[in-house]
């Protein structure tokens, strides 16, 4: 069964591809290693870190096992209260990932909406939709990001705020990547609107949401799909910038940024692992997920198709 | 010794899942002053060749074995012989004449560089030499033409030019890949008879690629058809089209549509040799008892009242006043009926407004001007706002490209199944069934083909999902706008046979739009010509082709080619 199942997916030239990219294999492995990691973290991590009991500052500074000091139960050592550093990047990764997939879905599906029906409508509505993505694009991801969050914190009263930080975190990071969405999915609507199946569509006298939705749409799938999976790695990036910043998730729930900014004060006291442990993990993962999606960039063009 | 040899030249491609032989053991001559037609279905491997001739084989394509000599030089495999030879010694001719010139170069810079490439000349010379050309292929006004940009050429002109730059560096062989398929049939005319004319002045070997059998018998002396990559069946044209051997070339010449007669259906061969005489008249039966006999007298179904049509791009010189000469009128005050019953043909040249005309009666696109009625219902109101209620749907349409007109992402059942549930709300899954099993028998496809998507049929086929998706809203009246024009001619036979027994069983009226007279001749009662825009002359079938009236009309007429010219 299994078997039979593998080989209809080789059979698919997207399968076949994947099967034959090392870079595919290898960078989709590593991805979902820390999904699941990240997924089943109270059973993978060793201690809960963020469990007051758990934690000893006893145990504070404690440097990996294989350096002088280390302790065989922190095998990556420890942070500055005593928190084991595997687990916390765990726990950390988590957040990164959830922010990252909650906001990307967020600008995907604003984006998408707004991209298929200006490219389907057109006229003024078209206009006004593409002139205000211009404008979006001309700000800074980061610098809109600490607008909304400042404008947040604003209105949100205090005790609320760390509670809201996430999602006002999520909205932010979706703001400024929906852009990306409209325009990729504008252009492939304008050259799907052309074609004669919609023209036949149209003829039958289907509604226009009809028509978009259930008869574009499926067919522009290709290079969503390709941003999306770009637009997370940029997306956990940013979350990072934003924690490291401080603007973030707030320090009670460390996202990957969050870490680093913490180590990044003991950087130069010795206690380099801190800092360094979160900040390669963050690499992996961005990279694993870049290279993803690059693979699918080339995999889903027809026109670099290989034989 | 003969200008090209080929002996058991074998090329395949050689892909993931299976190895496609694109020609298997192919043999021909050609002597000089002689042009050789290659016709066959597509995917025959009749381009194949051509490019194997000049080394344009696009990997994962190869030539395992087999020989190409010109003059008696071996071609293959020898990367210098074969760069000297090509350009020099072979011009090629493409079939897109908008994309085979650079866009960014002057005629002159790249006709000079042709020649100096090849031909040991000066620039002086090689521009004198490059006018003489341009005034050889029919250029008027060579000397300040040359200036020129590509696309301040039309298309025939562009055509003219590519065969200039084929004969510059004095070949002795010229490979024509689908050379006038782009063209209307005035150009096709020219381009064809200026190819015979280089053939006979400067002793030429030429080979023309073609799929239409017209073209085959007005300028070949001999010809080859091809069938999955295997020659079937090679000769004198005249023998070949008047007593053709083998099944397939009979089925060739036997599916093109006659251009001086009409006949009642189009005969097709099996691949056995059998004639096919079946109609799916039987199969029709059930559907009509669902729908009910539709009565119709002669009355009228649609009535177009002066049409006009202007493509406004926003432009700020755009103007209101419709008067204005600067206007590029896309449909110029077209008026005309169409009858309940009747098969309306409407024919003219590239940009002559066939199809926007068909846009307009479908909604796709508002007129600028002007009235339709349908069914004594106007279709557009006030607004100018397309009122489909007022047809009811019973106005359904045949797209020309069978490639875009289906949605891939759609099973061929979900296809035909939309409009069906879209006009019967509460229709029980019972008899939305019973009527797309209906549907998909009237044009004679397997159930299982349901199934299936549509990247899994061939272009013929697809049409034929087409047309089952348009019967699926019981329309009254079929618009087909060039239903055949993508499509082989055995494929184009059997399709038109199925739009006449359709419209006999159903009772349907058709609008045919088509740019091809013999096929217009074949399926309609009445004709509309065409041109720029504007009606030329409407009459019954019959009467335009034995006495046309208009100018354009008897122009068209000639220059079509026939292949009765050698029978």
């Amino acid at each position: 069964m299994i078997k039979k199942t593998f080989l209809k997916i080789y059979d698919t030239d997207i399968g076949y591809s994947f099967c034959n990219s090392k870079i595919a294999i290898i960078s989709s492995s590593v991805f979902f290693i820390i999904f699941l990691c990240s997924f089943f973290a109270g059973i993978v991590a060793p201690y809960n870190p963020f469990d007051p009991a758990n934690v000893s500052l006893m145990d504070a500074f404690t440097p990996p096992i294989w350096s002088d000091g280390g302790n065989p139960s922190f095998f990556l050592g420890t942070d500055q209260q005593g928190r084991d550093m595997f687990s916390t990047m765990i726990y950390g990764s988590r957040i990164s990932l959830i922010v990252g997939f909650a906001s990307i879905i967020f600008a995907m599906i604003l984006g998408v909406f707004l991209g298929v029906t200006a490219g389907y409508i057109g006229g003024r509505y078209e206009i006004i939709v593409m002139r205000i993505t211009d404008v979006q694009l001309t700000i800074p991801t980061i610098l809109m990001a600490l607008l909304v969050d400042g404008i947040a914190r604003a209105i949100i009263s205090r005790s609320m705020h760390d509670e809201m930080a996430i999602y006002v975190l999520i909205f932010a990071i979706g703001i400024s990547e929906w852009p990306q969405f409209a325009r990729v999915t504008r252009a492939s609507t304008l050259v799907e609107k052309n074609k004669e199946y919609v023209s036949a569509s149209r003829i039958i006298g289907l509604s226009n949401v009809l028509i978009m939705f259930k008869h574009i749409l499926p067919n522009i799938l290709r290079p969503i799909l390709v941003i999306a999976t770009i637009g997370l790695a940029l997306a956990i990036i940013t979350e990072s910038t934003l924690s490291f910043l401080g603007v973030g998730v707030p320090p009670t729930t460390p996202s990957l940024g969050t870490l680093i900014r913490f180590g990044n004060n003991f950087l130069f006291s010795g206690e380099w692992w801190i800092t360094f442990f979160p900040a390669i993990f963050l690499v992996i993962l961005a990279l694993s997920i870049n290279l993803l999606g690059d693979w699918m960039r080339d995999a889903l063009n027809p026109k670099l198709k290989k034989r | 010794m003969s200008l090209l040899e080929i002996k058991n030249l074998n090329i395949s491609y050689r892909t993931r899942k299976e190895t496609i032989v694109a020609s298997s053991d192919v043999n021909f001559v050609l002597e000089r002053g002689e042009i050789l037609g290659i016709v066959g279905e597509s995917g025959s491997g009749k381009s194949t060749i051509a490019n194997a001739i000049i080394n344009l084989i696009d990997p994962p394509g190869e030539i395992t074995s087999g020989l190409i000599k010109i003059d008696g030089n071996e071609l293959q495999n020898n990367e210098e012989i074969i760069q000297k030879i090509r350009g020099k010694k072979i011009g090629f001719v493409f079939q897109d004449p908008q994309t085979s010139l650079n866009p960014l170069f002057k005629i002159k810079d790249q006709l000079i560089e042709t020649i100096q490439t090849h031909l040991n000349l000066s620039y002086e010379e090689a521009l004198k030499k490059s006018i003489n050309l341009l005034k050889e292929v029919g250029i008027d006004n060579a000397e300040k033409r040359i200036e020129d940009y590509p696309h301040q050429f039309s298309g025939g002109m562009r055509q003219r030019v590519v065969i200039a730059l084929a004969i510059s560096c004095e070949p002795d062989l010229i490979i024509a890949d689908e050379p006038t398929t782009a063209l209307d049939v005035s150009i096709q005319y020219q381009i064809l008879e200026l190819l015979k004319e280089l053939t006979k002045k400067r002793n030429l070997g030429v080979i023309i690629i073609t799929h239409d059998m017209g073209v085959i018998a007005e300028t070949t002396n001999k010809v080859i058809v091809m069938r999955h990559g295997l020659i079937v069946e090679q000769g004198n044209t005249r023998d070949l089209l008047t007593n053709p051997k083998s099944n397939e070339a009979r089925s060739l010449v036997i599916s093109v549509p006659p251009t001086n007669k009409k006949i009642h259906r189009f005969k097709l061969i099996s691949p056995e040799g059998i004639e096919i005489t079946s109609n799916s008249a039987n199969l029709t039966k059930s559907i009509i008892k669902t729908w009910g006999i539709r009565e119709h007298g002669n009355q009228k179904l649609l009535k177009l009242t002066n049409i006009t049509k202007i493509f406004d791009d926003r432009s700020l010189s755009y103007s209101k006043n419709l008067n204005d000469d600067k206007l590029i009128k896309a449909v110029n005050n077209v008026s005309f009926e169409l009858f309940e019953g009747e098969t309306l043909g409407l024919v003219g040249e590239s940009g002559s407004g066939k199809s926007t005309i068909a846009k307009i009666i479908t909604g796709l696109v508002r007129p600028t001007e002007g009235e339709i009625e349908y069914n004594s219902f106007s279709l557009y109101n006030q607004k100018k706002k397309y009122q489909i209620q007022n047809s009811r749907g019973q106005i359904q349409m045949i797209f020309q490209d069978p490639y875009s007109s289906l949605n891939p992402r759609f099973k061929v059942k979900d296809i035909i199944e939309e409009p069906l549930k879209f006009f019967q709300k509460n229709i029980s899954k019972e008899n939305l069934n019973q009527s797309v099993f209906d549907l998909i028998d009237i044009v004679g496809m397997t159930r299982q083909s349901l199934e299936r998507y549509p990247h899994e049929f061939s272009g013929g086929q697809r049409q034929r999902i087409s047309i089952a998706r348009a019967l699926a809203t019981r329309p009254r009246l079929l618009i087909c706008d060039e239903p055949t024009s993508a499509l082989d001619v055995s494929i184009q036979a059997q399709i038109l046979n199925l739009l006449k027994d359709i419209q006999d069983e159903l009772h349907l009226t058709m609008l045919f739009i088509s740019h091809d007279l013999p096929v217009i001749r074949q399926m309609c009662n009445r004709i509309v010509v065409l041109k720029n825009g504007k009606v030329c002359e409407t009459n019954e079938t019959e009467s335009l082709f034995n006495n046309p009236d208009h100018d354009y009309t008897k122009e068209l007429i000639k220059l079509m080619p026939k292949i009765e010219s050698l029978i």
